[in-house]
This record gives structure tokens, C-alpha cells and sequence, in this order.
């Protein structure tokens, strides 16, 4: 039997970057054998100990449930630990791969980045249960698994930061609080054992922080090692809101019901009733050079003009006998 | 190579603020004997914000419009990156929940529907590339886009989830080095510019509530393919297009530079290429100039 190892030689470009001595990031190259076990973690280490024992990183637990290993190659974000390197070549067929921190911009030194901001805007959505529990108790608080199945899995989240600095609304908005701060914020707020979701849905609905400046570009989807589904949960914290009747009036909360009411007479959305509605009458008209310069292009349809979907009546009729949520 | 036809679920945005999209498949798919029966009955799919104030309601509406699909007996087709999303994911949900689907179909039935799950829904991007192929397109080209350096704008709601797309769109695709859009571009002559922003999100659904994020992110966008010497740009999404050709004076404004970039809709890129009238393809519903075509 052969012992002979099948080895690909791969070159990586390494983010390198002293925050002390460093006016300017740069990138280092360094070539490898890597054979088809190796993950990650591994190479982080091989630089360490065979090229450059300054290069520094996070690492700890070795089984994807620490998140201090993330960081991202050629733009993807994985858990270092975890992610096989020959499976990143056949992602991006390629034989080089670019290793850097999760945001270069908050880099420290090499791989480690500051993620103050991550843990202060996580802090802010109390990511804990808030119950009272007596002091004493004689017996567990039971939990039925049909009330666990509600935290939709939002409890696997490891905190590793992956879903945050790949958040194009994070890199934008510095008080938006962030895919793993909603998915945590939901966590708790289902918990059936939880009293603080009054408060906590009262933070994610202020616009600027909140959830209503997601974007929606399901980047924190793709970008989680567990699969928590970031979007999914601030699509839950929304529906929350309404639920609960607290959902205030304003841009955001009409804009999401106006798509109900031009759906109702129309069938196809009347798009620009809907941003009259979202806007109001006169909020509507700082949108006024863009809809003359649309205007003069025929990209506008008057009200009287407005199509209608065939069969309007069957929809009509769902919206009556499906909607589940008032506002 | 059989006929190829598809039920086109058109979405709003083709039927009101871009009808340069619809001119322009249309003309498109007639030109290369693809047959598109126009799904009328259809509503709007939510736009992924319906599913914020009701999500049931959103996935009753989304599963209606398959169903017309189905009795067609016909594949599904979208032309907008969010329409794509929303109906795939409700494809999704409902082929994997038997009880959703059975809550979902108990109230299709007050209206005689029922969806059962025999339609794919994919973009026209994938079904082009996929079913009619980039072989024969070259073929057809007319005025090779030898000249032009065009920027791929994929859009987030056709590339991700990753999972979403390789099982509804039937094709692969990295969400992090998107290529089909360049493939594309390159099968009609053009050269595809590389930059960083072409899988990035134009901020399209929080233009009403966050105005400056989404001038900032499509700025980004529009600067980079700028930057990286981008004659123009392409993309497959209507929504994406309204952010970076409509908007483009209130984006250069945020950004504090200069924007004159042309964006074009996919089709009305082929559409060129094929060697169609612009008139027939609505160039001159685009706002930001393109009269260089």
C-alpha cells in the first residue's frame, strides 16, 4: 500500500497589518503543499510556525463553536476550523486563496480584528432571559419541544461575528444593530420563559438601529457556519411588532402594509401609491425630481391607466380569508 | 432542440416603472423562437416585504401565482431578481411542509386553485443559459459587443441564499464570484469588467426607509464598475436597475462625485447584441444616457 501523501500546492495572500507599527495593511504570499484534510485552521498555523511566528490570529476550540477562527477567504466568510481548503478550490476554481480578516478596517493585527462593536450592540438587545425565577425552586420551568421548536434553531448562534461583517447595512449605518443582534434579539423574545420582549421589540423598531434598514440582500443567510438564518429571524422580529401591536406608524410600517392594500385593488402592486402611502402627502414629494425625470422617460402609469390583474376577484378574495395580521 | 416555452410571470415593475424590461424579453425571445405565455392573472409576490406584516398571506398570493403556471403545464419564468426569491422560496417552503401546504391549499381552494408543486421557477438569466444555451446564442449575434466594457451586476435575490438558487434556478453559481452574467457578456462579444461590487446589494429595499444606506451601497456599486473602466453595466434585476438608473443623480449627489454610467436591463443587453432595434427595446424609457448604443 502506497503511504505517499497527494499534496495541491496553493498559494495564499495574506492580509498582514500591525495596528502599533503599520501606516498601511499589506498582503504576504506564502506557498504550500496542502493535502486534502487539511482545514483552514491548519494553514493559519503553518504560517505561524513555518514562515512567520508574529503572524496572529483567533483560535480556540477547534470545533466550530467558539467563533473566534472566522475570517473570511477570497471574500467568503468561514469559520477557519471548520473549512476544508481544497473544498475553497473547487468553490473558486482557483489555486490562490486570499486570506483576511473578517473587516479590514477594524483590523488589529493580521487576522485579529476589533469586534467591540459587535459585543457592544449585541449587549444593547439584552441577549438573555429575563424571568423571575425564585431564588429556591422546587421544580425545572418546563419547556415543551413544540415551544423550543419556536426559537427556530436562533440558539445555535456562536457569535462568531460572520453574518455582521458581511452585512452591507453594517458598513453603512454604524447604529444598525446587525443580523446576529436581531437573531439573538429573537431568541429570547421567543422564549416562552422571557419577560423582556415588550423591550426589546421597542429597540429593534427604531429606524436607523432597528430592523426596518435591513436591506434584505441575504448576505447574513449565506454567511453563517450554523445555518441560523439571520434574515429568517428579523423577518420573525417584523412580524413581532405587528403582533403585538407595536408597530409604530410610520415609512417603514406603511410601506410593508401598503403592499396588502395596492394588492386588494389592483392585484399587481401600484407602485407609485405605494410610496404615496408609505410617504405620506407630503413626505411623497421629496420624490418629486426623480418621478418627473421617470415621467418624461414613460415610466410612470397615471391612476387611470393603472392595470389590474385577471381573475382580481380570487385575490380578493385570499386577501380576505388569509390575512392574519391587522395594523 | 425541443421548443422552448415558458410561463413569464412578469412582476409589477415590468408592467409599470421599467417597461423596457418587458419590451425588450419580449422582443428577445421572439427573436431566438422562444415562446413566453404571459401569466396575467398573477399579483405581486410582496417583494419581500408583504412577508414582514403577513407572512401567511404573502405565501398564499405567491403559491397562486404558481398554480397558474401549473395549469399551464409550463415552467415558470421570472425577470426579476425578487420575484425569483420570493416565488422560489414559497416553491420551497411548500414542497418541504406538507402542513403548510395543505394550510396553504385549503385556502386555494376557496378560489378553485390548487398548487400542487409540478412548475420550476427560475429566472430567465439561468433558463437561457441552461436550457437554450450560450453556444447558440453566440451564434445568433449580430453586432458583437466587441467594443464595450460591461460591468455584471447580479443582484442579491437570484445568487442567494446559495442553497435556494442551486436547488430552484438548477444551477451552480458562487455567491461570493458570481460568473453567469459574465459568461454571459462574454458569449456576446463584450468584455466582462471585474470589480468587487458585482455581487453586492443596491440597498433597493430600504430606499424608503433608509435613503442614504441605499444611495450609499448603490454608489458603491456604480463607482466601482466606473472605476474599473465600465462602459456600462447590465442587470438582471428591475429593482436593482430603478436604484442605479433612475436614482443615479441622487446616488452621485450622496457620493460627492460625478455618475454617468448606462445600465442596461439584461434583455435589452441581448437584445443589442442580437442586433434588435434599441426602439424595440425600450432604450428610450432608460433614464441615465444611453445613446451611445
Amino acid at each position: 500500500m502506497s503511504t505517499e501523501r497527494i499534496t495541491k500546492k496553493i498559494t495564499f495572500k495574506t492580509f498582514r497589518f500591525n495596528a502599533e507599527t503599520d501606516y498601511l495593511p499589506y498582503f504576504k504570499t506564502y506557498e504550500m503543499e496542502v493535502g486534502k484534510d487539511e482545514l483552514v485552521l491548519d494553514i493559519l498555523n503553518r504560517i505561524k510556525w513555518e514562515f512567520d511566528g508574529s503572524f496572529s490570529y483567533r483560535r480556540s476550540c477547534r470545533h466550530g463553536i467558539c467563533g473566534a477562527c472566522a475570517i473570511k477567504v477570497n471574500g467568503k466568510p468561514v469559520l477557519s476550523c471548520k473549512q476544508n481548503v481544497w473544498e475553497l478550490l473547487e468553490i473558486f476554481k482557483t489555486d490562490t486563496l486570499l486570506l483576511e480578516p473578517q473587516n479590514k478596517g477594524r483590523a488589529v493585527k493580521d487576522m485579529i480584528i476589533d469586534r467591540s462593536d459587535f459585543w457592544e450592540k449585541h449587549a444593547k438587545l439584552k441577549p438573555y432571559l429575563e424571568a423571575e425565577i425564585d431564588e429556591h425552586p422546587e421544580e425545572e420551568i418546563r419547556v415543551s419541544p413544540k415551544e423550543a421548536e419556536a426559537l427556530l434553531e436562533a440558539d445555535y448562534c456562536i457569535q462568531c461575528g460572520s453574518c455582521y461583517y458581511a452585512c452591507p447595512v453594517v458598513e453603512v449605518n454604524e447604529e444598525y444593530f446587525g443580523p446576529a443582534q436581531f437573531a439573538k434579539a429573537y431568541r429570547f423574545n421567543a422564549d416562552v420563559r422571557d419577560n423582556a420582549k415588550t423591550e426589546r421589540l421597542e429597540k429593534v423598531r427604531e429606524m436607523g438601529p432597528g430592523v426596518w434598514d435591513c436591506v434584505k440582500c441575504m448576505e447574513c443567510a449565506e454567511a453563517c457556519p450554523k445555518d441560523v438564518n439571520p434574515i429568517e429571524k428579523i423577518t420573525k422580529l417584523h412580524n413581532q411588532l405587528f403582533e403585538e401591536g407595536l408597530a409604530q406608524d410610520n415609512v417603514a410600517t406603511r410601506h410593508a402594509v401598503g403592499f396588502k392594500h395596492s394588492i386588494v385593488k389592483h392585484g399587481i402592486l401600484d407602485e407609485g401609491e405605494l410610496v404615496r402611502y408609505s410617504e405620506g402627502n407630503i413626505g411623497v414629494l421629496k420624490h418629486l425630481p426623480e418621478a418627473i425625470a421617470m415621467f418624461k422617460k414613460g415610466k410612470i402609469i397615471m391612476p387611470w391607466n393603472m392595470p389590474k390583474s385577471k381573475n382580481l376577484d380570487e385575490i380578493q378574495t385570499l386577501v380576505k380569508s388569509s390575512s392574519k395580521v391587522k395594523f | 432542440m425541443a421548443e422552448l416555452k415558458y410561463a413569464l410571470y412578469t412582476g409589477c415593475t415590468a408592467r409599470e416603472s421599467t417597461p423596457e424590461l418587458l419590451m425588450s424579453t419580449l422582443a428577445v425571445a421572439e427573436k431566438l423562437g422562444i415562446e413566453l405565455v404571459l401569466l396575467d392573472e398573477a399579483s405581486c409576490c410582496g417583494a419581500s416585504h408583504l412577508q414582514d406584516f403577513d407572512d401567511f398571506l404573502s405565501l398564499v398570493l405567491n403559491a397562486r401565482n404558481i398554480c397558474y403556471a401549473e395549469k399551464l403545464e409550463l415552467p415558470m419564468i421570472t425577470i426579476c431578481n425578487t420575484c425569483q426569491l420570493n416565488t422560489a422560496m414559497t416553491k420551497e417552503r411548500l414542497d418541504n411542509d406538507d402542513d403548510l401546504k395543505s394550510q396553504v391549499n385549503e385556502k386555494l381552494a376557496e378560489v378553485g386553485l390548487e398548487y400542487k408543486g409540478t412548475s420550476s421557477v427560475r429566472h430567465f438569466l439561468y433558463a437561457l443559459i441552461d436550457d437554450y444555451g450560450l453556444d447558440k446564442l453566440a451564434e445568433k449575434v449580430e453586432k458583437p459587443l466587441s467594443d464595450f466594457n460591461v460591468a455584471a451586476f447580479y443582484g442579491c435575490h437570484n445568487i442567494r441564499p446559495s442553497h435556494l438558487h442551486t436547488e430552484q434556478n438548477g444551477s451552480e453559481e458562487n455567491p461570493y464570484n458570481p460568473t453567469s452574467l459574465d459568461r454571459l457578456i462574454e458569449a456576446l462579444q463584450g468584455k466582462s469588467v471585474d470589480y468587487e461590487s458585482k455581487n453586492k446589494c443596491c440597498g433597493f429595499h430600504a430606499d424608503l426607509q433608509a435613503p442614504k444606506t441605499a444611495n450609499r451601497l448603490t454608489g458603491t456599486a456604480l463607482l466601482d464598475a466606473m472605476d474599473n473602466d465600465a462602459d456600462m453595466m447590465v442587470t438582471p434585476c428591475p429593482l436593482c436597475h430603478l436604484n442605479m438608473d433612475v436614482k443615479q443623480h441622487a446616488v452621485a449627489k450622496e457620493m460627492g462625485r460625478d455618475i454617468a454610467m448606462p445600465v442596461l436591463h439584461l434583455p435589452q443587453l441581448i437584445g443589442l447584441a442580437l442586433g434588435i432595434e434599441p426602439q424595440k427595446l425600450g432604450l428610450q424609457h432608460n433614464v441615465a444616457d444611453v445613446t451611445f448604443v
